[in-house]
């Protein structure tokens, strides 16, 4: 066991891949003497070289079309996006071609890359630096959508998402880089699937769903419940695409009552997904009607109203209220 | 394509104006290491004004204003650094969420906006400061921004003056598209000074490896649009050497596009100044897209947040400490006696009383208005946008409600 921040364990988890397996690369802007911008890949290229590391020109089409190409090659790309309001440069990478060419290959070519994506607000920056663009690419045929909430799924889930011969898109939540925890470094495997959802903690009353940075939050608002006498219980996604909602459904069907928060804007958010299916698979058990706590239908505001714009303890609680008043 | 179509662009079909030089590409060297020291901009750097105040000349481009502009453009970059200087302590004391600091930068900023005329567009990305400055934008909304305040509180329109951009490179094909605008206006070419309009759009080395930039390279070489792209190399995009963008000096990029390109010397503000007017001038006259390089060094980290001494030496810095820009008119003025002990000490009090400005108003400034934004993100409201404006209206005040209540109690 070592305490590792989640920005720590990330890098830690990279490490253990690269060293498992030549093939793994890492690239993307200021990744290597830099070690990125939030020190993710910090000492990488120190230790396995400029070929294994590289400082990519400045151009993310570039980045993921020869990703691309790369893993044809049979490497193993794992490319960061410097931050999440700048991955669009490469969408048409991502959708068009990332995620279309195992089908149209028939199975031919398959592309084992991860697109690492700092993403989510709170940390005070300028624009296009607090995006949250997961409904982009879940909503995309082909892709594989994982985040992490804790330096232990961050440790394991990179190097899970890094053995994946699919396409993982990998959102990390940049305000809880920072945060610390207990991380088992030396289980010999992973201790859950990559595609797995948790319940982080149980109750009766009500389910938050979350994901990412939101999954603190939620946490902390379930503590602020317990309270007053509300006995929450939170599930930290995981894996947003595919989803797995297994033990959701056992959790809904007992507490009869979900609320689903994301940072990003509610129409079209994966809210709306959740609300569907969980409708369509609990609709008898069901109390209340699913709510979403999320971001307003605003392109992301000045920083300084991004409190006001993110869902926080108060506007969780808040809808916790109003699905217990059903 | 007919066979028999010009394999020459639209570059050789336009004679050379203004001394704008016709790109000129020997094949020596296109394999080997980019050409030129680093440090040095290599001989084809145009330079007016040395790094210890001499007046040079040059064979195409001569410095055609007074010694009272010098002065005008030496209290612009005092100025503009001392802005700048105020900035980066606000951040330092929390004021500021970040700061891009544009150290450095002055001459190639100052010099390339005073050459514009007020009809000219200019889009900028996000270190203009300078160009922002020349462009009467209240340094505040600088600070607002990057504040946290606001996206930016100017009207691009009311100033041609674009808004910051953000995103690497996305602005030069919004230059080009104005640019293509103006030449459907007719505002191109009629000889008349105060109609012929171009575009200038500032970017940087890092950037013109985005393929936004090349696509804006191809769309304004193709349509002969009138926008310079004004490139300053200050050698670095964050941690990237600008050899990580380009194996050759980057004004050489636009000839495979069509135009020509020239590389100044980015800290000499009259060669600047020269090499800009010339490159608008063309394009107002119909000419098409033309490239400046500005060869220049970032003096400061790449913001705030950064740590240059992770990927970069001291010496580097120190070596180009001795090319600053303002100490260079400095050195000009004071040695031709074109300056007395007067205008350093009036002009010292000017900038006081400006960072003093823009400490305290920075420090006044209103929080944003988050209700405020819902009635902004579309020319014709929608109900359900609406229907969450009065929802966050009314969580939020119930929210200060019990709060008022709470401290009542
Ligand atoms: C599309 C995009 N990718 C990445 C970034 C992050 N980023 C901000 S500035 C920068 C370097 C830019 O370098 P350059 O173009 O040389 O301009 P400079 O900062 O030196 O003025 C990067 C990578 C961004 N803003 N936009
Ligand atoms: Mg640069």
């Amino acid at each position: 066991m070592t305490q590792l921040t989640l920005a720590k364990a990330l890098n830690a988890g990279m490490r253990r891949a690269m060293e498992g397996n030549p093939k793994v690369i890492v690239m993307g802007e200021d990744v290597g003497k830099l070690g990125g911008v939030f020190r993710v890949t910090d000492g990488l290229q120190k230790d396995f070289g400029e070929a294994r590391v590289i400082d990519t020109p400045l151009a993310e089409s570039g980045i993921i079309g020869t990703a691309v190409g790369l893993a044809m090659r049979g490497y193993r790309p794992v490319c960061e996006i410097q931050f999440d309001g700048f991955v669009y440069p490469a969408y048409d990478q991502i959708v068009s071609q990332v995620a279309k060419m195992r089908v149209r290959s028939r199975g031919k070519v398959t592309l084992p890359v991860v697109i690492r994506i700092p993403y989510g607000g709170g940390i005070g920056a300028v624009e296009h630096h607090s995006e949250s663009p997961e409904a982009y690419f879940a909503h995309t045929a082909g892709l594989k959508v994982v985040t992490c909430g804790n330096p232990s799924d961050a440790y394991w889930m990179i190097q899970q998402a890094i053995a994946s011969d699919d396409p993982v898109i990998f959102f990390e939540p940049k305000r809880r880089y920072h945060d610390k925890a207990e991380v088992n470094t030396e289980l010999s495997a992973p201790p859950v699937p990559l595609h797995a959802s948790q319940i982080v903690r149980d109750g009766t009353d009500a389910t938050l769903l979350c994901y990412g940075p939101m999954v603190k939050t939620c946490l902390a608002a379930a503590e602020a419940a317990e309270q007053d006498g509300q006995h929450l219980a939170v599930v930290d996604l995981r894996t947003l695409s595919p989803f797995d909602l297994g033990p959701v459904y056992e959790l809904v069907r007992r507490t009869g009552r979900v609320i689903v928060v994301h940072e990003a804007p509610i129409t079209g958010g994966l809210g709306a997904e959740l609300a569907a299916r969980i409708t369509q698979e609990c609709f008898f058990s069901l109390e209340a009607p699913v709510l979403r706590v999320g971001g307003f239908d605003l392109p992301y505001p000045p920083a300084r109203a991004e409190e006001e714009y993110l869902p926080d303890l108060d506007r969780v609680l808040d809808a916790v209220d109003r699905v217990l008043a059903y | 394509m007919s066979p028999d179509a010009p394999s020459s662009g639209p570059v050789a079909a336009i004679p050379p104006t203004d001394g704008l030089k016709e790109c000129t590409v020997t094949t020596e060297g296109t394999f080997g290491p980019a050409q030129g020291s680093a440090q040095e901009g290599g001989p084809e750097l145009v330079q007016l004004l040395t790094p210890e105040g001499e007046r040079r000349e040059h064979p195409d481009y001569t410095f055609d204003l007074d010694d009272e502009a010098i002065r005008g453009f030496y209290r612009d970059m005092v100025l503009t650094r001392r802005i700048d200087s105020e900035a980066t302590a606000l951040q330092r004391q929390g004021e500021l969420g970040i700061w891009a600091s544009l150290l450095g930068q002055e001459a190639a900023q100052i010099g390339s906006a005073r050459a514009t005329r007020a009809q000219d567009f200019i889009f900028p990305s996000y270190r203009e400061h300078g160009v922002a400055w020349c462009r009467d934008i209240d340094p505040l909304a600088l600070t607002s921004m990057f504040r946290g305040v606001d996206h930016g509180a100017w009207d691009p329109g009311a100033v041609n003056f674009h808004l910051y951009t953000i995103v690497i490179g996305a602005q030069t094909l919004h230059a080009t598209g104005y640019a293509m605008g103006i030449q459907k206006d007719g505002c191109v070419g009629t000889g008349d000074p105060d109609r012929d309009t171009a575009v200038m759009v500032y970017f940087g080395d890092g950037a013109s490896a985005q393929g936004d930039v090349n696509e804006a390279f191809i769309w304004s070489s193709v349509f002969n649009a009138p926008v310079v792209f004004f490139l300053q190399n200050n050698q670095w995009a964050i941690s990237a050497p600008s050899e990580k963008q380009s194996r050759i000096p980057l004004y050489r990029r636009s000839s495979g596009f069509g135009f020509p390109g020239v590389r100044v010397d980015g800290n000499d503000v009259l060669a600047c100044y020269a090499v800009t007017k010339a490159a608008l001038q063309q394009a107002r006259e119909g000419g098409g897209p033309s490239l400046v390089e500005a060869f220049t060094y970032r003096m400061g980290a790449h913001t705030t947040t950064d740590d240059p001494t992770r990927y970069r030496l001291q010496a580097e810095l120190e070596h180009w400490k001795h090319k600053d820009p303002l100490a260079r008119v400095k050195a000009y003025l004071t040695r031709n006696g074109l300056v007395d002990a007067d205008f350093f000490a009036e002009l010292e009090r000017e900038a006081d009383e400006l960072a003093e400005r823009v400490r305290s108003g920075t420090r006044a400034m209103p929080e944003p208005n988050l209700a405020e934004l819902f009635d902004l993100v579309y020319a014709e409201g929608t109900p359900e946008l609406q229907e969450q404006q009065r929802w966050y209206t009314e969580y939020h005040a119930s929210f200060h409600d019990a709060a008022s209540a709470e401290v009542a109690r």
